[in-house]
Parts: C-alpha cells; sequence; structure tokens
C-alpha cells in the first residue's frame, strides 16, 4: 500500500495538517481530504485549468502539483475568495451571466483574480484574454467572462 | 413595477409591456454558488465507505473475448468485487428500436475503449491494479474505419445489428426534381467531408451508486436524460423503476455528450447492489474521448439548382454517415440529416438519401445541432457558390428564397414564426456586407450562411401518450414558491428559466422562488435536455401551473376586496387593486388568504406537443416540432496565404429565439454556439487511428485541439424576436440553432478572402494552403483569372 505523508500547510488562512498518500497531488488532497470541492478536475493533465489554485499567490494547476511539495506553502482556493459579500470578480460575472455550467469558473476566478492582483489597473479584453489563455471553458465562447473580468478590473483598481 | 394600460373595453389590465420579468436581464439562480464551490457536482459527492469503480477496456479495435479470469484481481486487498459483460445479458440503446449495445461487452469488443470488465475497490489505485490484473484472452478480428469498407465487408461489427454493417438508411423524395434540373439555369455539385468533432464538456463523466437498506438504488449522474437513463437502468438491472432513483446532480457542460447511458451508470449500480456500499465511477479525460456520441463525420455529395434570378429549383444529397460501434441517437440522425434541410429556404423539390454505417470506432451521437450541422454546411456551401455562378450577392439570394412564416416545408413540417430575413438583416448591416463583401483586400474576406432549429421533438424517444413534460409548482405561506421540474439543467440555464416564469405570473422575486430539479423521487418526469426542447415544453408546463396558482390567489383577493378579478395584479413582491394601488398587500399575505381559502396551494402544468404538424409520410414524424428557430451570421476572415492560417476576426450572428424569456442568457447560448461551431471549422478533429489499431489520435484536451480565450473570435450577438405561438409567451429555442451557419459562414468568407472553396473540415492551414496553392498554379497557367487581382501585389 501506499506510503502516508502528513502535510502541514495553510489553505485560505487556515493552518492544515492532513494525512495524505504520498503519491496524491494538490488537487485529490483539497477535493477528496479537505472537501475544497470548488476546486475542480477536468483532464488531470494541466491541459484544462479547471484546478487552478494559488500557491504563495502563484497560479498553478493543482493536478499537476505532488501534495509533498507544497509543505509549508500558502494555498489559495477559490473557497478563498468567499465572503459575507461576492467577492467582486465573483458579482461581475454573476451580473453578466459569465458561469454557464460552472465547472471551469472557479479556475478562471483563480486566474483571473491573481492576474488582476498583480496588474493593479483596469485591463482590456485582448490583455484578458491572452492572461487566462490557460484556462479552457466549453460553455460560454468566453465572451461575457472577458465582459466580467474587464468590468471588475475597473472596480477592483477603484478600490 | 410595471406600467398598466387601459385595453380597448376601457379595462385596466395588466399588459406585455408591463412584463416584468420577461426580457429582463436576470442572475442565474444558481450561478453564484456554482462558482463559489458550494454546489455538489457528481464527482463531489461523499458517501461513507465509498467504494471506487473502474473499467477495463478493449485494447483491440475488433476483437472477440476467448477467456476472461478476475481470479487474481478478486484476491487482491481492497478489492470488493468485478464485473463483467455476462452481468448484463440484456441490450439497451437511447432509441428503443436499436437496443444494440450492452453495459460490458459480451463476447466480442467492438472499439478500442469498450468496456470489458469493472472492478470496484476501496481506492481508484487498487481499482486501477486490479483492472490490469483481470486477464483477458482476445482473439483480433477485422476491423473496419471507413463506413464504405465496413458496408462492404464480410465480418459484421455489431452482434445487434439486423443487415450487416449497416445501421440505418433513409431515402426519401419530395416533389420532382427532373423538373427542377430543367428549371435550373445553373446546378452546382459538390462532394462535401464533415470531420467528426466530440463534445469535450469540461466536467468527466461521473456517477454515483448507492442501495438503501429497503433496497431502493439511487444512482447519482452527470447525465442530461434522467428519465431516460432511469428506464435503461431498470431494464439491464432488470429491477423495477419503483425500486431505482436517478438523481443529476449540478453538471458541468454536456452538449449531447451526456444523452444515453453509459457504461458507468450500469457498473456503479450493479456493483453497489453487490456489495452493499456506495460505488462512484469518474472517467478519465481519456475515456470521456473514447465514450464519444460526438458529431458523426459525414460525407456529402450535394447538386443544388438556381435560376438565374436565384431562385432554388431543386437540392439532391446524397450522405455516407459514419456511425461507429453502436447505434446511439443513429437512427434519428439518419433521418436529421436530410429532415432538418427544409428552411429556411425553400425547396420545390428535394431528395434526400442518407446511410449510416457501423464501424469500429467509438460510437457517434448527438452533438449540440444533431445531424443538422454537417448538412448545413454543405447547403451554405453550394448557396454561396451558386451566388457566386449567377453574379448575385449571397444575402441576396438567401433572402429570395426565404420559406416564410406559418407555412410548409416540401418536407411538410410546419414552419410558424420565422424571423430570418431580420436575421440576415442584422448581420448585414453590422458587418457593413454591403460596403466590405468582395471589396477588401486579398487574404481578408467576409462570409455568410442562416439556418433553422427545432425547438424540441414533436414525438418522445419511446411512443406513449403521457405529457412529454410537466411541472408542478407550489405556493408556500412564507411568500416563497416552489417549482419542481424534471428538466436537466447542463449549464444552459433550464432551471434559472423556469423560475423567471413563475416570478412573472405570481410578482415574485427571483430569490423567492426554489427549483427543485431533476431527482425522479421529487419530482414529475420530464424527458431531458435534447433537442432544445427544454424552453418550449417545460416552460409552457411551468406557465400553465403558475398561471392556475395565479388565479387562485387573484380570486381570493377580488372575493376579500370585492372587486373584479381583473382589477388585481400581483407585481413587485405585492398584491395591487390597480384602481387603488396604495391599498398594496405583501404577497405572503396574500398567499394565506388564498390559503385560507384553497387549501394548500399547489397546481400541475402539462404539456403535449400539437400532433398535428408532422409529414404524413414514414419517417414524417422525425425532424417535425412545435416551432422553428432561425439563425444568420456573417464571419470575416483574414487568411495568411504563406502558412494557410486562417485567422477569424469577427463573427456577428443574429438569432430569431421567438421572445427572448431572458436575454442575457440567450446571448450567452449565441455565443457558446458560435464558439463551438468555430472550434470545428478551424481546428477539431474525433479521429481514430487505423494504422495503429484504431486508437484515438488525441485523446487529452491539449492534443484535441480547443480554442484559448486567446483564439476565440470576437462576436457580437443581435437577438431577434419572432414570437412563435406554440411557445412559452412566444419563446423559441436559443441553445442549438446558433451553431449552425458558423462553418459554412468561415468556409464562404475563406472564398472571399482568397478565392478557395474548402469543402472539408477542419480548415486547416495545411488544406488551405495546399488550396491556395492549386489555385495559384492555374491561376500562373492562365486557366483561372487572378483572384481579387486588383490591388494585389506580387
Amino acid at each position: 500500500m501506499a506510503k502516508t505523508i502528513l502535510l502541514e500547510c495553510v489553505v485560505n488562512d487556515e493552518k492544515v495538517a492532513v494525512a495524505t498518500p504520498s503519491h496524491w497531488t494538490l488537487l485529490e488532497v483539497l477535493r477528496y481530504k479537505l472537501d475544497l470541492i470548488g476546486t475542480k478536475q477536468g483532464c488531470d493533465k494541466g491541459d484544462c485549468g479547471a484546478c487552478t489554485v494559488q500557491v504563495d499567490g502563484v497560479n498553478i494547476c493543482s493536478c499537476l502539483k505532488l501534495a509533498s511539495t507544497v509543505q509549508g506553502k500558502d494555498i489559495r482556493t477559490v473557497e478563498g475568495m468567499t465572503d459575507v459579500r461576492l467577492h467582486p470578480l465573483m458579482d461581475c460575472m454573476d451580473k453578466a451571466v459569465a458561469a454557464q455550467c460552472g465547472f471551469c469558473t472557479p479556475g478562471i476566478l483563480m486566474s483571473a483574480e491573481s492576474y488582476l492582483k498583480k496588474m493593479g489597473r483596469a485591463v482590456s479584453r485582448q490583455e484578458a484574454a491572452e492572461a487566462l489563455a490557460g484556462n479552457l471553458c466549453r460553455c460560454t465562447g468566453y465572451t461575457k467572462i472577458l465582459d466580467a473580468i474587464v468590468e471588475a478590473s475597473k472596480e477592483m483598481a477603484a478600490q | 413595477m410595471g406600467g398598466f394600460v387601459k385595453s380597448k373595453s376601457g379595462q385596466v389590465e395588466a399588459s406585455e409591456a408591463a412584463r416584468i420579468q420577461i426580457g429582463k436581464d436576470h442572475r442565474k439562480i444558481d450561478a453564484a454558488d456554482r462558482m463559489r464551490g458550494q454546489m455538489r457536482y457528481a464527482d463531489d459527492i461523499k458517501l461513507p465507505g465509498l467504494l471506487h469503480c473502474k473499467i477495463k477496456r478493449s485494447p483491440h479495435a475488433h476483437a472477440a473475448i476467448k477467456s476472461i479470469d478476475a481470479s487474481k484481481a478478486l484476491q487482491m486487498e481492497g478489492v470488493f468485487a468485478v464485473v463483467t459483460g455476462s452481468d448484463f445479458p440484456i441490450p439497451y440503446g437511447v432509441i428503443p428500436w436499436t437496443p444494440d449495445e450492452n453495459a460490458l461487452a459480451i463476447e466480442k469488443a467492438l472499439y478500442v475503449g469498450d468496456g470489458v470488465a469493472a472492478v470496484a475497490a476501496i481506492d481508484e489505485d487498487t481499482a486501477i491494479l486490479a483492472c490490469e490484473a483481470i486477464e483477458i484472452e482476445y482473439e483480433v478480428l477485422p476491423a473496419y474505419f471507413e463506413p464504405e469498407d465496413a458496408l462492404a465487408g464480410e465480418v459484421q461489427i455489431n452482434p445487434y445489428s439486423r443487415k450487416g454493417n449497416l445501421s440505418k438508411k433513409v431515402a426519401l423524395d419530395f416533389g420532382d426534381i427532373e423538373k427542377g434540373e430543367k428549371k435550373a439555369d445553373v446546378i452546382v455539385e459538390d462532394e462535401y467531408f464533415f470531420e467528426g468533432t466530440t463534445h469535450a464538456a469540461i466536467e468527466p463523466h461521473c456517477a454515483v451508486a448507492n442501495v438503501e437498506p429497503s433496497g431502493v438504488l439511487t444512482v447519482w449522474s452527470a447525465t442530461q436524460v434522467s428519465h431516460y437513463l432511469h428506464r435503461e437502468l431498470s431494464k439491464v438491472l432488470e429491477m423495477p423503476a419503483n425500486r431505482i432513483r436517478v438523481i443529476q446532480p449540478p453538471l458541468g457542460g454536456a452538449f449531447g455528450g451526456k444523452s444515453e447511458p453509459f457504461d458507468l451508470e450500469f457498473c456503479v449500480a450493479k456493483l453497489s447492489l453487490l456489495t452493499g456500499r456506495p460505488v462512484k465511477c469518474l472517467y478519465t479525460r481519456e475515456e470521456v474521448f473514447y465514450s464519444h456520441r460526438g458529431r458523426h463525420p459525414m460525407k456529402m455529395n450535394y447538386r443544388t439548382g438556381v435560376t438565374r434570378d436565384g431562385k432554388i429549383t431543386f437540392v439532391d444529397a446524397k450522405t455516407m454517415i459514419d456511425g461507429g460501434a453502436y447505434s446511439s441517437f443513429g437512427l434519428v440522425t439518419t433521418y436529421y440529416s436530410g429532415q432538418l434541410l427544409t428552411a429556411p429556404y425553400n425547396f420545390p423539390a428535394y431528395r434526400f438519401h442518407s446511410t449510416r454505417a457501423y464501424t469500429n470506432k467509438p460510437a457517434c451521437g448527438p452533438k449540440r445541432g444533431h445531424g443538422s450541422v454537417q448538412p448545413r454546411f454543405s447547403i451554405e456551401c453550394q448557396l454561396d457558390k451558386a451566388a457566386e455562378k449567377i453574379g448575385m450577392d449571397p444575402i441576396e439570394l438567401r433572402r429570395v428564397n426565404d420559406i416564410g412564416s406559418k407555412t410548409k416545408t416540401i418536407n411538410e413540417m410546419s414552419v410558424g414564426s420565422n424571423g430570418f430575413l431580420e436575421c440576415l438583416e442584422k448581420v448585414e448591416k453590422a458587418s457593413k456586407w454591403k460596403k466590405r463583401f468582395k471589396k477588401m483586400p486579398f487574404g481578408q474576406g467576409l462570409g455568410v450562411a442562416g439556418s433553422t432549429y427545432i425547438c424540441g421533438t414533436n414525438y418522445c424517444i419511446y411512443p406513449n401518450e403521457m405529457p412529454q413534460a410537466a411541472v408542478h409548482v407550489a405556493l408556500d405561506r412564507s411568500g416563497r414558491a416552489r417549482v419542481f421540474s424534471g428538466a436537466n439543467d447542463i449549464g444552459q440555464g433550464s432551471s434559472t428559466m423556469l423560475a423567471v416564469i413563475v416570478a412573472e405570473e405570481l410578482g415574485l422575486e427571483l430569490a423567492d422562488i426554489r427549483v427543485v430539479a431533476a431527482d425522479s423521487d421529487l419530482v414529475p418526469v420530464d424527458l431531458g435536455a435534447y433537442s432544445s426542447r427544454i424552453t418550449l415544453m417545460v416552460g409552457n408546463a411551468c406557465l400553465e401551473a403558475a398561471k392556475k396558482l395565479r388565479k387562485q390567489v387573484v380570486s381570493s383577493l377580488a372575493k376579500s376586496w370585492k372587486i373584479p378579478m381583473r382589477r388585481v395584479n400581483l407585481v413587485g413582491g405585492m398584491a395591487v387593486d390597480l384602481e387603488n394601488p396604495s391599498d398594496a398587500i405583501p404577497l405572503r399575505d396574500a398567499f394565506q388568504m388564498a390559503e385560507t381559502e384553497h387549501g394548500h396551494l399547489a397546481a400541475v402544468g402539462n404539456y403535449d406537443t400539437p400532433k398535428d404538424r408532422h409529414g404524413s409520410y414514414r419517417g414524417g414524424t422525425i425532424g417535425a416540432s412545435p416551432a422553428y428557430s432561425f439563425t444568420a451570421h456573417v464571419a470575416e476572415v483574414a487568411v495568411d496565404e504563406e502558412t494557410g492560417v486562417v485567422d477569424v476576426k469577427n463573427v456577428w450572428v443574429a438569432h430569431d429565439c421567438g421572445t427572448a424569456l431572458s436575454p442575457k442568457i440567450v446571448e450567452g447560448q449565441m455565443e457558446g454556439s458560435v464558439y463551438m461551431g468555430y472550434a470545428e471549422a478551424i481546428m477539431e478533429q474525433h479521429i481514430v487511428d487505423p494504422d495503429h489499431f484504431g486508437v484515438h489520435t488525441g485523446p487529452s484536451l491539449l492534443d484535441y485541439r480547443l480554442p484559448t480565450f486567446a483564439d476565440t473570435p470576437h462576436i457580437e450577438s443581435h437577438i431577434v424576436e419572432a414570437p412563435d405561438p406554440q411557445g412559452p409567451y412566444g419563446a423559441k429555442e436559443a441553445g442549438e440553432g446558433p451553431l449552425h451557419p458558423i462553418i459554412p459562414a468561415i468556409s464562404n468568407a475563406i472564398f472571399d478572402a482568397v478565392g478557395i472553396r474548402m469543402n472539408k473540415t477542419p480548415f486547416s492551414p495545411e488544406r488551405v494552403l495546399a488550396k491556395i496553392q492549386e489555385r495559384k498554379a492555374l491561376e500562373e497557367q492562365g486557366k483561372i483569372k487572378t483572384h481579387k487581382a486588383k490591388g494585389r501585389v506580387n
């Protein structure tokens, strides 16, 4: 049987210590050990971006990250964006009807949030499209997602 | 609060202009919870003692199964059970006339990826190891990868086939083709090929089964047809339907790819029954590609006649359909490949002969625009070529052939409302067509195409006279409403659509409405999310129920206020006397008054299709729909003559969805459709490699090319509203129709840009480049005129 390791890290500002098979990915630990189901598995190969989370502020595909390599790291998932009220990015996505099936959306929110934080200013559609090219969506044709990101970038920059 | 008008009789009543919810922009009722990670999709379901299932699949495209030895697997620690084909002897098929598959292969495997055995184990890793430990002896059989080879071949692929490797043949003739040929001034004839493509919903298929102590089996599945799944589970498991509960959790995209039962649902159910523990199966992405049921590859020979003034005189089509190893919806696909082509243009004579063959490949099925996207590609390219030959503007040619509203097609389908001309006008204007078509520099071009699509099918998949859709709506004394519906919300927003209708009728806010959907224990039967049926059918059922409740509430208020019922309005969370608006009371109080009089406030709504709207010939019911949507696209491309890369710059799409119940959601469907069709035109191909035993050429989301944010063209949507009396408030479909024209529009734009006809999808750089070079050679030999010679540098 597989070896077990103790993974200690911070997930959404909370200290976590969890026993996990040593060969599990961060995606598996988040979903199946911590029940943070907002992080989705679309391909398990790093192709679709549905499993995007932030590790020490950097976007990664959690399906490509062995859990053992995030010891002591600071991890943020889509659940970390959930406050009493909707995060401006979520609010703009909701208003634009930018989530249809919603399966790719958490990954897109993660990518877009760290991108907008990094930019710290309003962004253009073209810029956002290039920054988000690692996240696939099959429902929307990306149009309304871009509407939402551009709108949110204005709101977030004004804050 | 909306406005009120005086009617002709002088009575005050809420008018259409006073609609509060219909036609407004809504947030979807479940989107925020979906994006926040608070909704449990199938793979998010957690149950104590959950076992994991993996399916062992055939490595051969066609092979007899000589023996299966699972003894080593069963001895492994953590392995609970193994099932094989003999555990599921009863064949099934989503179309009851073609039950030609078993949950797991019996006697032989028909394609690479066919399920042969399934394991339930303590975790996924153990299940994978156990699959490897199952020993299967195969005898490899000849495999066919082309429909023509399969039809000519001596070895029968599907054991349930009644006629060799012929899956279905349809030959229908309408009107006088010979007369049409004589009348034609120009006849264009070409061969087209539409490559197979797949849905690639981001959520892989997943199913979970659990058995209650009472013996009731619950199956949660990422399906878009819970009711058909329920029926097939009952049949294959040989269990009465009342011992089975089917729940569709929130779904991560489907596009037709989850519209029939799959092996995993039967396997988790059987393994749960055998072990007494909950069992889950989650497909890998590779398994999703092999399970497929996507767009059929079609070879199409088309002849179209037109007069000098652009009138179509006949259309003659011959189509060869590559079906893959099973029927799936193939019987319907074969009809749809011809039946859905007879609008928006009037065909005075029409003939189509379509043949579907079995091949040793993943089975094809319905993908967004089932069966009609491929022939639409052909006919729209034909019309473009015909327009060029007679020197007519291709938009004008489409205009002169418009079939109009309240009419019958040549194959006897009844068309109601029709906004096609307005669609053409919108895209013509938005794209600045008149100024730019044929006038852009070499390498740049515009192309147009149109289409029509059904709003549900008039006849259910299995013959019965029960309603096609039903809902149950209840009002609560707290002032809330509940909608119980079998409709499958697959991300298209059907649950929100139902809430909008109830909100409109009862004067509630969307937040006051809870929609309980797709749980066979809790809600009435609905047939599922396919053929763009939900808005029209379930919408009508919901409207009926909501109107009944409104009447109960309004009559109680009228009685209490001693005024006529027409003076009572329910709006903005209040019940209002229209002549004394200051006397308004909250709906909560109004509901309590009504409950005091009538008892618990609940109503059912039913919808069944009109049965007088189909053709009078055999097969004439297939393609018949209560209403038809219409679409027109203009695409703008830039073609690089050095590399053959086609860059689609802009797409203008106008879609007649009848009344738009929620315009932002309609636009989302239009944009998603354009994107999906664009992907098929430019990059997607779902193919297996015959030189490598029939394995898929790229079963991953990287190798199977999909457009990213950065690739997708700019899409501009224009909603056209031609309300149809058959739809709720006049609404028609928006989910599938707007996909059709984009592929031919791009092909036609490529012709405008560089003078080549792309008759084969996808329009990949090497194919485009080869055609450009072919044309160049002919131009240099002086055999044809130089395309856009004016202002060309070389």
